[in-house]
Order: structure tokens, then sequence, then C-alpha cells
């Protein structure tokens, strides 16, 4: 069941109804039913490995913590006999027990994702080579992609790794916790929530509270704009630009820059809104995912507000601990040693982030592609980190901070580096990306941006405006949250003018959605992930 | 201490570590500045940093970090 459908309106609609009709120590089992209701519609075969995942976890987490609470009784009960290395070497065969728990349901369900999503990729590779010495190629193999795996299984992950690291106890009840691997909102695209950001709002029993559900329906409404309006449209000139590498080289490339940022973060963003919305009307607070990602003025910057959640899950769950491992530490401490303390310091960090980039690019798809743009944006980030000194020289000496028109370029250049590198989603292979982009300054066409030729490819003059009416209104959106909830804002507003800003934003979606023009509107970009 | 302080100050010379409770909170270390951070207190005072302690409480102010320091210097 997609968000984009009249069925999912009819399920949020009846769930709504018994959630606030139950007592309230029953509503979080009406959100474990209508979760797994919710996956079932997605196939039965689906289950097994969602099922997998949650009972893996919690039990591996639940004897983390067995084996801390056991630690705690004994060395209560034996602290005036136990010496300061006796009680040292228990806590150290606790901890390897709590590793060896950990590791093991760690690469399990690592394990079932690689399978899954990896397998084909990396039969592929292999005929690849085997095509080389001229052999026969291995066939490809029938494996289903569960839904939202990706996403769920880094949920259960990040709980288990933080009951490991006692930074929360392990929940009791499987139950709950399936709850919280399968809640539905944010089960097939994010937020890769953790598990104390969710409990408070998952488990408390939550009474009708209208301005919660109306702010909630705003929220996904304006999703809804977003999806189907702007996304669902500009990709109708999108896909036709990117399938034909032929005719549309050189300025069209800039054109598909701009339409593709604006399609994957219409589309993205407003899949998060519907599902942090559809969270809100159960009282259910889901993270945020984006700040506002095209006003950044560095990559790094850029990073820190666009799928924020997935960011701070590499950061906090790869990142750290391959930095300070003992390993890297030592590494550290020989660089610095023989190579400087400034790229001694370095060194730690360029290999860690190497691995976090790899990992989010294989994360984002099993292709070349998306290796590559990952490997691409850890090498802009790298060489931004480098010039960072050079920057800050350049900004003193011209005295550029705070300059708004300084500010400007950087938002402009940040916006079309990410932008070159989000083209490898769009192409069939790396090569062809690299060709249509470094071709972009000798296609020779720019003239295709004022003569009309854009009106060639699916879209009309009505889509333009429409187009640009959404674009300038999620940028008047972005202004207006800088100073605050934009619905806070509304909400102070009479009556009628909520009442116009509303339905008005109701009839774009029902007038202005992109419906029946061949584009397939249930299908969201981060589903595939 | 100051010790501490004095790698902190050459880190990000613009900031007052004496007073500044929100390093963190406020954007001014980031992951980068933190695995100097933590590299640097393992050759100072011979103490690993796991990631399990890499948390915004624990680098908000250098008194903040000191303090941990100080606890898995007594655990160790």
């Amino acid at each position: 069941m997609q968000f984009v459908s009249y069925g999912f309106l009819l399920f949020l609609t009846v769930v709504f109804i018994v959630y606030y009709l139950v007592p309230g120590r029953f509503q979080w089992m009406v959100l474990l039913a209508a979760s797994y209701v919710f996956y079932l519609f997605a196939g039965p075969k689906y289950l097994i490995y969602i099922v997998a995942t949650t009972l893996t976890t919690w039990l591996a987490a639940r004897q983390i913590d067995l084996l801390k609470n056991r630690q705690d009784v004994y060395l209560e009960e034996n602290k005036k006999s136990l010496g300061r290395e006796e009680k040292k070497l228990y806590k150290a065969a606790t901890k390897k027990k709590q590793r060896f728990m950990m590791l093991g349901a760690l690469l399990l369900n690592l394990g079932i994702l690689a399978v899954v999503k990896y397998t084909n990729f990396a039969i592929s590779n292999i005929n690849a080579v085997i095509g080389l010495a001229g052999g026969e190629p291995i066939g490809l193999v029938s494996l289903v992609l569960p839904l939202g795996i990706s996403f769920y299984t880094f949920r259960a992950l990040s709980y288990l790794i933080d009951v490991y690291r006692k930074t929360i106890p392990a929940e009791k009840n499987v139950f709950k916790f399936a709850l919280f691997v399968s809640f539905f909102p944010q089960l097939i695209q994010g937020p890769i929530s953790r598990f104390n950001q969710l409990e408070s709002g998952l488990f408390t029993p939550h009474r009708l509270n209208w301005k919660r559900v109306s702010f909630g329906l705003q929220r996904m409404l304006w999703g809804y704009v977003k999806k189907m309006v702007i996304a669902d449209r500009i990709v109708i000139g999108l896909t036709t630009m990117t399938g034909d590498t032929a005719t549309y080289t050189g300025a069209y490339v800039l054109v598909e820059v701009f339409f593709y940022a604006i399609q994957l973060y219409a589309d993205f963003s407003g899949g998060l809104d519907m599902a942090i919305g559809a969270g809100q009307i159960f009282g259910v607070t889901l993270p945020e995912n984006f700040e506002r990602p095209f006003f950044s003025k560095s990559i790094k910057e850029y990073w820190n507000r666009w799928h924020i959640t997935m960011g701070a899950w590499f950061t906090d769950y790869i990142f750290y601990p391959i930095s300070v491992c003992k390993p890297m530490l030592n590494l550290s401490k020989w660089s610095r040693t023989h190579l400087g303390p400034v790229l001694g310091r370095r060194l730690s960090v360029y290999l860690s982030s190497f691995a976090v980039w790899l990992a989010t690019g294989v994360w984002h798809g099993a292709s070349w592609n998306f290796v590559f743009w990952g490997l691409s944006n850890y090498l802009v980030i790298m060489v931004s980190q480098e010039f960072e000194p050079l920057y800050r020289r350049f900004h003193q000496r011209f005295n550029v901070d705070g300059n708004l028109l300084y500010k400007v370029f950087q938002v402009a250049r940040t916006f079309l580096l990410m932008g070159f590198l989000r083209m490898y989603d769009c192409y069939d292979s790396v090569l062809t990306t690299w060709r249509m982009v470094a071709g972009v300054p000798f296609g020779g066409n720019w003239n295709v941006l004022w003569d009309g030729s854009l009106m060639q490819i699916g879209l009309t003059t009505a889509d333009y405006v429409i187009l640009a009416a959404g674009i300038l209104l999620m940028f008047l959106v972005s202004m207006s949250q800088r100073s605050g909830s934009v619905r806070e804002k509304i909400h102070a507003k009479p009556f009628a003018v909520r009442f116009v800003i509303w339905t008005t934003l109701f009839m774009a979606v029902l007038l202005a959605g992109a419906y029946g023009i061949g584009y397939d509107a249930s299908n969201f970009i981060y589903n595939q992930f | 201490m100051d010790e501490l302080l004095e790698f902190l100050e050459e880190l990000h010379p613009d900031v007052d570590y004496e007073t500044c409770d929100t390093l963190i909170d406020d954007g001014i270390l980031d992951s980068f500045d933190i695995i100097s951070i933590i590299s640097e207190v393992a050759d100072m005072f011979d103490v690993t940093i796991s990631a399990e302690y890499i948390v915004p409480e624990n680098f908000n102010s250098a008194q903040a970090l000191y303090d941990l320091i100080t606890y898995l210097e007594d655990e160790g």
C-alpha cells in the first residue's frame, strides 16, 4: 500500500477511528496490528524478513541487557570481597559475551540485507569477469526485496547497538519492539528513527487532540502537494531527457540537474512530510529528515541537512566506531609520528569517512552508479576539508563573511555541485554519467534554454506554470520555516485565511496533481532503497 | 586539564573553552574535531574513548570532556 493511494487514506481513516476509540493502554497494539496489515498489503512473503529482524535483534538486545543486570548484581553482592583487578576481569568477560551477542545479530541482519539486495549485483560483476575470460555466465537469482528493508534493518540495528552501548535499556515486550521496527508511517522510506526518540510517543496513551491531528493532516497535505503537484510533474520532462542520451546533451544536462534536484527533494521530503504528518495524527513525533538542504553553503553542511537520520546513523554506527577503534588509534599515533601532526591527525578521519561514504553509496542501491556517487561525495568533502583554511583566509582577506551576495554564491555553488553528483542516479552507467556531465560545456546548444526546445520534452506551458508556482511555494515555505513553524503561523491567522490556504492546497492536489499522464504516481524514489 | 585546553585551543582558537558548554549543540565541534580530540586524548592520557561515550553531553564543554577522561581513567 502506497501513501499516494485512496486505499491508504481509507486505511489511515480506519486506524485513526479505532486508535482513538480503544482505551489508551491498547492504542499501541492498534498501531502494531495496523503496521502489520500495512506490511501485508506489500505481500505476505515479505513478512518473514521483518519478523526475523525483529526477533533476532530483540532477543540479542535482551540477552545483552540480562548480562549487564547479572553483572551489576554480582558486583554489588561481592563488592567487598572482589579486588579491582577481579572486577575488571569480570566486566571484561561480560563485555565479551555482550559483544558476541551484538555482533551475531548485527551480522545476521546485515547478511539478510546483503543477500536480498546485493546478490544479483555480485553475480553481475562475477559474470562480467567470467565474460572476459570467455566462460559461461551464472544465472541471476530471483529474490524478493522486502519493502523498506534498508530502513527497518537500520532502525533495528540502531536499537541493538544502543542497548549494547547502554544508551538505552532493552525493551522487555517483544510486541512493543515489533511496533518500533514496523510503525507503518516510517516503514517504507524512513525516517530512520531511534528507539528512544519514538518510545514515549508510541507507548504513551494519547487523547484525541484536534490541533495535533489537524497539524498532522496539514503536514500530510503539504507532502501530497510536493509529491503529486511538483515531483510527479517534473519527472515527466526529466525522464524524457535522461532516457535519450543521444539527443539531450550539453545544456539539457544542466536542465536535468535542476529538474532532478527539485524532483528528488519534492518526492523524498514530500514522502517524509506524509510520514511525519501521519505519525503526528497518532501523537507520535518522528524525527525530521530535512532542514532546508538547498540553503546549504557547503557539501558538508548539505549532508547535515539532507536525509539527516541516515547521516546520523552512519556517523554514530560506522564513522565513530571505525575512527576510535584500537587499530585506528594506533595508526593515528603512528602517522602523527611519521607523517607529521597535520596529516597524522587526518588520516583516521579520511579512512573512516571513506568507509562511511562507500557504505552510504552501497546502501542507496546495488549498482556501481551508487558506489561512485558515494565516493564522489567523499572526494568533494575531503577536498573541501583540506581547503578549509584557505577558504577561511579568503573570507578574512576579502571580508565576505556575512555578505549576502557571497552567501548566495555559496548556496548556488553547493546546489550545482550536489546536482551534478546526483546525476549518477539518472543514467544507466557510470561512464554515461561522466560523458553526459563532462559534455555540458561542449554541447554548443545553450539556445535550447530559451528557444522553446524545453516545450518538447513532455511538459506543457501549463505544466511549467504549475511547476514554477510549486517551486516558488516550496521556496517561500522554506524561507518562512527559518523563523518557526509555518503551520503555527497559519494557525494564528483568522479562520477565513486558514480556510483559503488549506483549501487551495487541497484543490491543488486534486486539480494540479500529475494524474493520468503516463506516470505511476504511487512510486517514491526512496522506496527502492 | 591545561594540556587538554591547550590542544582544544589549537583546534579552534576563537572559542572560550573555560565558559562554553555548547560545543556540540552549537556545532562548534564537528565529527572530524571529535576524532582529533579522541586521538589526542589517547596519547595525552592513555585513555581510549570508545564510540559509546561519543554523546553530546561528554563533548559539550572542556570540563565535561575532562570529567569523562577522569572517569575512564578510574574505570581503567
